[in-house]
């Protein structure tokens, strides 16, 4: 399945004057959903700044309908509108936006036992890396070292592993994503459709204020994140894992961009970067983490090519 | 009508049934959770046709069964306590929305410690939310009042969800005859589903977002007023459902030898029977005592409480929960409906933590308020403990008591 993005409908999906900063990366996420699924589609979105981005009632500056609700219930209240259409006879993607903290801190409980259930909802993590709508305060999805306003001096744990614990949940879908790669995205959301039951994709999604950077440049960190190995893409189905083509090349520490260029870029890092221990510790993390790829792409295979064919089926 | 010999909590099962319900969600904790094991029973045997959400905790389940009512689905849980303080968040959040469905509460003592007995600590916090709370006496009213439930909070003058209060184990584990309704019955009772509005691609609707001020000032406007419409319907859904079942309980309050009353004590739940008893003791005793039971506590009765109490000498509160630094909850809410009058008030906490009370314990305080009464004039006391039998008159017992475990 190959998407060309021209050829999808774009029509008003985000509205002039809602809420949402330049270069926001919520709303490139938000729009590239209903590019992908069209309309048949329901949100369900926690608090944070995607609460905020739909601007003020009674409009909307966001053209889906949307349950929004409490922020630690995001991954419940989907289960109950997904039965509620069910029972009703109708066919409705229920799909969950939430950020970090709603998915990986407050929200994770009930994203959990969603997972477990095995609920027919698609759950879309929109991964800044910190609670903003609060400030930017940390979450357990802040990367080492970064700064928030409540790590002064650098976050002094690395990223919780949010995918990789849904893949333990042994979900039918979960697939990770970045802004700056708008067609993987779609392909990605295009192939969960297929697919029923509990799918959930983290979307890597560099936030400007938070971040420290020039929101010019939103689609340009998302895409160094990918290319200096912090943020490898890939997607597991049905007990398949396969790195996502556009980043199957930085598997190789070689062809990887060296990690300062990423940090450089982000006033969140500033106090570190010329401190090459601290800046040594993010490499590490990245090798760690390449070494956790390698393990689940070598415990999840399907023999014979079925693997591929199970790509290609959808 | 076939009589069934049912526990409170299957009879909640049963009304669930009854009503058509689509979507349950609902966390095991005692003594709530026959309820939703019933309901999976029932649902697994094809004798329902739902679907049961096994969620991970109560924040879960009301979230999900909000979730399936703001999706067009007739919807249900259940919880108790520390339940019920766990998805306090999400009370909010459902009546906020404006969205009909329907709770139970099995009444229990909030710890620690650990207490799975009776108090109505958990339900009274409901107070404030914007969910209409009501409370039964027995297992019959349980089933009826939980049917009926789903009419008020799909009325369209009211859409607010809806509490059954049953007390915990009293009521929810022990059994009892009922007369379950056929399912005609209740299909000629209960309209399909109506709802303010679904979240759903064809309406494109958003619930929740961010609103001016002024305009979330207003709902909470439009919430009390139709907080205000619901005690209308609540007493027309009284009189409906005498016609089809026979069984008519007075709407918002239940009178039990009010009229020819000196002294009315006020009591919610399962122990107005116990009241009753002890009214009828002192009656004998020359004290003419009347029980007025509250039905339902949000809407509060005010006019009919009003009414009730008009012209007697004395009215007698028994609270089952206690707000710390004040008063109990509902002697609070009875003093502010008496403002302006000068009649006799005494509110009496009693029960809390599943401590038993008899008739002759209701009798003593009630002899105990009348007799003061009458030597010294206007009574006026808010915080009256009575506290476990053994405790009376012991007061450097309940000291040493206090001091070794506080
Ligand atoms: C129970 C509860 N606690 C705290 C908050 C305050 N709060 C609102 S949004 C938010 C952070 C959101 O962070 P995230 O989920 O990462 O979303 P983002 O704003 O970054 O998009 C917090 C702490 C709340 N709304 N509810
Ligand atoms: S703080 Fe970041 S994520 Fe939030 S609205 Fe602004 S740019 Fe978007
Ligand atoms: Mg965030």
């Amino acid at each position: 399945m190959v998407v060309n993005i021209r050829k999808l409908p774009d029509r008003y999906y985000i509205m002039p004057g809602n809420a949402a900063c330049p270069g926001c990366p919520e709303t490139m996420g938000l729009r590239y959903i209903k590019m992908a699924l069209g309309d048949n589609v329901v949100l369900v979105i926690p608090a944070g700044c995607s609460s905020v981005i739909q601007g003020i009632a009674p409009r909307s500056g966001i053209n889906f309908p949307i349950l929004n609700i409490v922020f630690a219930a995001a991954a419940s209240a989907a289960s109950g509108l997904k039965a509620a259409f069910e029972a009703q006879g109708k066919d409705v993607h229920v799909v969950v936006w939430a950020g970090d903290g709603g998915t990986g801190d407050i929200g994770f409980q009930a994203l959990s036992g969603a997972a477990e259930r095995d609920e027919d909802i698609i759950y879309i993590c929109v991964d800044n890396e910190a609670y903003m709508n609060t400030g930017i305060q940390r979450s357990s999805l802040t990367p080492y070292g970064a700064w928030t306003t409540t790590t002064w001096t650098g976050k002094k744990e690395h990223k919780k592993n949010i995918p990789y614990i849904l893949i333990s949940h042994g979900v039918k879908y979960v697939a990770t994503a970045s802004v700056g790669y708008p067609t993987d995205f779609i392909e990605k959301l295009q192939r969960a459709a297929k697919i029923r039951g509990f799918r959930y994709i983290h979307l890597l999604a560099p936030c400007p204020i938070g971040w420290r950077f020039d929101p010019g440049l939103t689609a340009k960190v998302a895409q160094l994140a990918v290319q200096t190995g912090l943020f490898p893409l890939y997607e597991y189905i049905n007990g398949v894992f396969r790195l996502s083509p556009i980043a199957k090349k930085y598997k190789d520490p070689k062809k990887r961009k060296p990690v300062i260029e990423y940090l450089k870029l982000q006033g969140r890092y500033k106090h570190l970067l010329n401190k090459p221990d601290e800046v040594k510790k993010i490499e590490e993390y990245i090798e760690n983490l390449w070494h956790l790829i390698d393990a689940l792409e070598k415990t999840f295979t399907a023999e014979g090519g079925k693997g591929e064919a199970i790509y290609r089926s959808l | 009508m076939p009589i069934m010999g049912l526990t409170g909590n299957y009879a909640v099962a049963h009304a669930v049934r009854l009503a058509r319900v689509q979507v349950v969600a609902a966390y095991p904790i005692t003594p709530q959770t026959t309820i939703v094991e019933k309901i999976s029973e029932m649902v697994e045997k094809g004798e329902m046709n739902a679907r049961v959400i096994r969620v991970e905790s109560e924040h879960s389940a009301l979230a999900a069964v909000f979730g399936a009512a703001s999706g067009g689905a007739r919807a249900f849980t259940a919880t108790a306590s520390h339940g019920l303080l766990y998805m306090y968040e999400v009370t909010w959040w459902a009546a906020g929305a404006r969205v009909p469905l329907v709770m139970a509460v099995v009444t229990r003592a909030i710890g620690p410690p650990w207490n799975i007995h009776v108090d109505h600590q958990d339900i009274m916090t409901l107070r404030d939310t914007g969910w209409i709370v009501s409370m039964a006496q027995e297992n019959q009213e349980v089933l009826d009042l939980t049917i009926q439930a789903f009419r008020i909070s799909e009325d369209p003058r009211v859409y607010l969800p809806m509490v059954v209060g049953l007390d915990g184990f009293i009521l929810s584990h022990t059994r009892a005859p009922v007369d379950v309704p056929e399912q005609e019955v209740v299909d000629e009772f209960l309209p399909p589903r109506r709802q303010p509005y679904v979240i759903s691609p064809e309406t494109n609707l958003v619930m929740g977002n961010i609103a001016p001020d002024d305009i979330h000032f207003l709902m909470r406007y439009s919430m009390s007023e139709a907080m205000e419409a619901a005690k209308k319907v609540i007493e027309e859904v009284d009189r409906e459902w005498a016609k089809l079942t026979g069984r008519r309980y007075g709407g918002l309050v239940e009178c039990y030898k009010c009229e020819d009353a000196d002294y009315i004590a006020i009591t919610t739940g399962s122990w107005s029977g116990d009241a009753k008893k002890a009214a009828d003791m002192l009656r004998e005793e020359g004290y003419n005592y009347g029980v007025l039971r509250l039905r339902f506590i949000r809407p509060w009765p005010t006019e009919k409480i009003a009414m009730a109490v008009e012209g007697k000498k004395g009215v007698i509160v028994f609270d089952r929960a206690v707000s710390m630094g004040a008063t109990g909850p509902i002697f609070a809410d009875v003093a502010h409906t008496l403002y302006g009058s000068n009649i006799s008030l005494m509110g009496v906490i009693a029960g809390l933590a599943g401590v038993d009370m008899k008739a002759r314990d209701f009798a003593e305080a009630m002899r105990m308020f009348s007799s003061r009464v009458e030597e010294e004039g206007r009574v006026y006391e808010p915080r009256f403990w009575l506290l476990p039998r053994r405790y009376r008159g012991r007061p450097e017992r309940v000291k040493e008591v206090a001091k070794r475990w506080s």
